[in-house]
């Protein structure tokens, strides 16, 4: 494992882990010294939510190349479906960990399935088009879950939608409670298990990107008939990617849910489809070192803006349109100086098709 | 590839160097917070609640009320208040940061969230940080569950529900009912589940029950048409005044014009700009608070409001208010002082709130029950030539 022998990807690799673990390890000393503020202790779980979810997206954005506007659905389903299966599961199993990783695991895969039966009509649209129906699916996903109903009691699972029909024994309690969303959640969501599913995300992306299906992924962002002439299967190439993308933003949404004691639907909105565009866009396309560093900044940003109390948003509105500008200013990175401009080298790539895709 | 290292070098040390000064933050906060208590001896009452966004009118009634209440309490002498208000922006994560943000500031008392869904979310860590938590507003029943530590202020939504159902069998208000409600939201929805299974256990007779979400509040034509083919002679409504407002507008331009029975959220139809008043001509509404009541109390708060913020305080500010009095109370009567811990303070306040009777603005001899809720009688209001009157 000598740095210089490795090539420049698996180098670059490495530093993104390196990276996580640094920030890892530098958060749980803080912690064990007890030298870290509520605030920003509060918002550990949702910042590794966050930031599985910007990879995630970056893998259909950044390497597929397609633009996705409903990603916060894949986080509703996982998140929804995660905490029911949570819930389940903690009757019988009394270790949160191993619950947490089932629900994941659950969320995971109803997440992926979602994906496939969006993804199989979906992906034979391209850009726009894409893009729209990503975001009706956002939507839907948001209908459905505000009219969904899920009680459990000692005979099982009890479903039903629009109206309030369950019928459970006396000890049944009621999980998802349509507008009124996840009651009672169990709050099993840990720093260490954020840290654990970035680590996971990033090592799936990253040795699907370097894998053969990765480079016929990327070969169908750049040049999709040329793909398809050398035999490439379109439909099951990019659906490979958009699966593997929702699955992770499943269990992005479980890891979020299991920090709050409640989430309702309408949290997972196209605002924050939007907000985790944002921290792709910001980090660049296809970067997932650069994913990982805007959702944390942009994630703790508004916490640190509340002093100007109601004209927070707008500064933080002023902030990222700075640094929006400043990270894709030339003029302005060459101006930093030989360092500086190596430094902001990193975030150069530019946002293009034909990047190399490599974080 | 030496240059990388560096880089990623940097990189680390730049966020470590973030890391460290949000805890630096933080530590200063505490060194305040024990400085502050041995000066300025004043208790710290935190709040969350939407000061932007959709929901801002509730979280700014509450802010403004609240602060009304405690300048006029920290102006008998005695205990001293210091409140602080963040925002949520009735949103669950927001309002957990914001309500982390509070601690680090060194809340030793809360008025929880303005909001139900928040509410939820903060009143666990209430229950967890033992903190002791009085919402004015966060009526579901999700808030107060199963946490010893926080009470309610506004009548949970069960009890709207089923206390609606009881008045109009009780008074014989109507034979076929009609509901509208709005499917998507907590409070509304919450009211109708429990109003329609008392109607059932009454047998009142509901002919129509059609629903509402956010995105579609501008046009109810197909919920009054439902209800008026049904012959429903009674509209119950558990929204919120906004999109009330809408639905007797658009009734009669139907010439549809059965009684119409709303909640506490109907409160502030008559001061909504641009609303014809006539419009609300005989509708009737439980609600705790009316601007127009006779007594001084409320007549010098609403003055007040008006003459801060020019607008009439509609149930929420009132709800603060008497939230922040209620804490005031409860402080006296147990000799609590500032330099107690939130810990302490907690302990004594729920020996307080559970055994004191509080007189406010919102109803008279107001008593908490364990579970939190409070007990207070609901006011059914009609409104007459453009005000409330009782009925």
């Amino acid at each position: 494992m000598n740095l210089k022998t490795m090539n420049k990807t698996t180098r670059s690799n490495m530093i993104t882990y390196l990276m996580v673990i640094v920030a890892f390890v530098i958060v749980q000393v803080m912690m064990a010294g007890g030298n870290i503020s509520s605030s920003l202790k509060g918002q550990l779980v949702p910042i590794c939510a966050y930031i599985v979810m910007a990879i995630s997206l970056n893998l259909t954005v950044g390497v597929l190349g397609e633009l996705s506007l409903g990603h916060a659905g894949f986080m509703s389903a996982g998140a929804f479906s995660g905490v029911v299966a949570a819930q389940c599961f903690s009757q019988n199993i009394n270790n949160p960990v191993l619950v947490l990783i089932l629900a994941m695991i659950v969320g995971g895969i109803v997440a992926a399935i979602v994906g496939v039966l969006v993804g199989v009509p979906v992906l034979r649209l391209s850009g726009d088009y894409l893009a729209i129906v990503t975001l009706a699916f956002g939507e839907i996903i948001k209908g459905i879950v505000n009219n969904l109903f899920v009680g459990l009691d000692s005979n099982g699972l009890h479903f039903c939608m629009i109206k309030n029909t369950l019928e459970m024994d006396t000890d049944g309690k009621l999980l998802i409670n349509g507008p009124m969303g996840l009651l009672g959640i169990p709050r099993i969501a840990t720093f260490t298990m954020g840290f654990v599913l970035i680590m996971v995300c990033l090592i799936v992306i990253f040795n699907l990107v370097n894998s053969k299906s990765g480079r016929a992924i990327m070969a169908l962002r750049d040049n999709k008939i040329a793909a398809q002439s050398v035999g490439i299967n379109v439909t099951n190439y990019k659906l490979m990617a958009f699966v593997i993308s929702a699955a992770m933003a499943g269990m992005a949404g479980v890891l979020f849910a299991t920090n709050f004691s409640t989430v309702v639907a309408s949290k997972f909105d196209i605002n924050t489809s939007i907000l985790v565009l944002v921290f792709v866009v910001l980090g660049g396309l296809g970067n997932m070192r650069g994913s990982i560093i805007a959702a944390t900044v942009l994630t703790v940003l508004p916490e640190m803006l509340r002093e100007f109390s109601e004209y927070r948003m707008l500064v933080y509105a002023i902030v990222l349109i700075v640094m929006m500008l400043a990270t894709n200013n030339p003029t302005l990175k060459n101006a930093l100086g030989s360092f500086g401009a190596k430094v902001t080298g990193i975030f150069k790539k530019k946002p293009a098709k034909g990047d190399n895709a490599n974080g | 590839m030496k240059m990388k290292k560096v880089i990623a070098t940097a990189l680390v040390g730049f966020m470590a160097m973030g890391m460290l000064a949000g805890c630096g933050g933080g530590n200063d906060t505490q060194k305040d917070n024990q400085q502050g208590g041995d000066a300025v001896a004043a208790i710290k009452v935190g709040g969350t609640g939407p000061l932007t966004g959709g929901a801002s009118i509730y979280g700014l009634a509450v802010q403004r009320g609240a602060e009304i209440a405690i300048e006029e309490v920290n102006a008998k002498g005695g205990i001293q208040f210091e409140f602080k208000m963040e925002d949520d922006a009735h949103d669950t994560e927001k309002a957990v940061n914001a309500y982390n943000a509070l601690k680090d500031w060194g809340m030793q008392l809360s008025l929880n969230s303005v909001t139900t869904a928040p509410g939820t979310a903060t009143s666990d860590l209430n229950f967890e940080d033992r903190i002791f938590g009085l919402t004015p507003s966060a009526s579901g029943t999700g808030v107060t569950e199963g946490k010893d530590n926080v009470f309610q202020m506004c009548f949970a939504d069960p009890n709207q529900g089923s206390a609606s159902a009881q008045y109009i069998a009780d008074q014989k208000l109507g034979t076929k009912i009609g509901i509208i409600y709005k499917n998507d939201d907590a409070y509304s929805s919450g009211i109708y589940q429990t109003f329609q299974a008392k109607a059932a256990d009454l047998g009142l007779n509901i002919v129509s029950t059609t629903t509402f979400t956010t995105d579609s509040q501008n046009d109810f034509t197909v919920q009054l048409q439902d209800a008026k083919n049904a012959g429903a002679d009674l509209l119950f409504l558990p929204m919120y005044y906004d999109a009330a407002s809408l639905i007797l507008g658009q009734a009669a331009t139907m010439d549809y014009a059965p009684k119409f029975f709303g909640v506490d959220g109907m409160d502030g139809i008559l001061t909504l700009e641009g609303f014809d008043t006539a419009l609300a001509e005989g509708v009737m509404l439980l609600t705790p608070f009316s601007a127009d009541a006779e007594d001084d109390r409320t007549k010098a708060f609403v003055a007040k409001y008006q003459d801060l913020y020019g607008e009439i305080p509609n149930q929420f500010a009132a709800d603060a208010y008497d939230c922040i009095y209620a804490l005031h109370q409860a402080c006296e009567a147990a000799g609590a002082t500032a330099d107690m811990t939130a810990a302490e303070l907690n302990d004594l306040m729920i020996e307080q709130f559970t055994s004191m009777s509080f007189d406010g603005l919102t109803g008279a001899g107001a008593t908490w029950s364990e579970n939190g809720q409070v007990n207070k009688d609901p006011k059914g209001m009609v409104i007459q030539g453009g005000v409330y009157v009782g009925m």
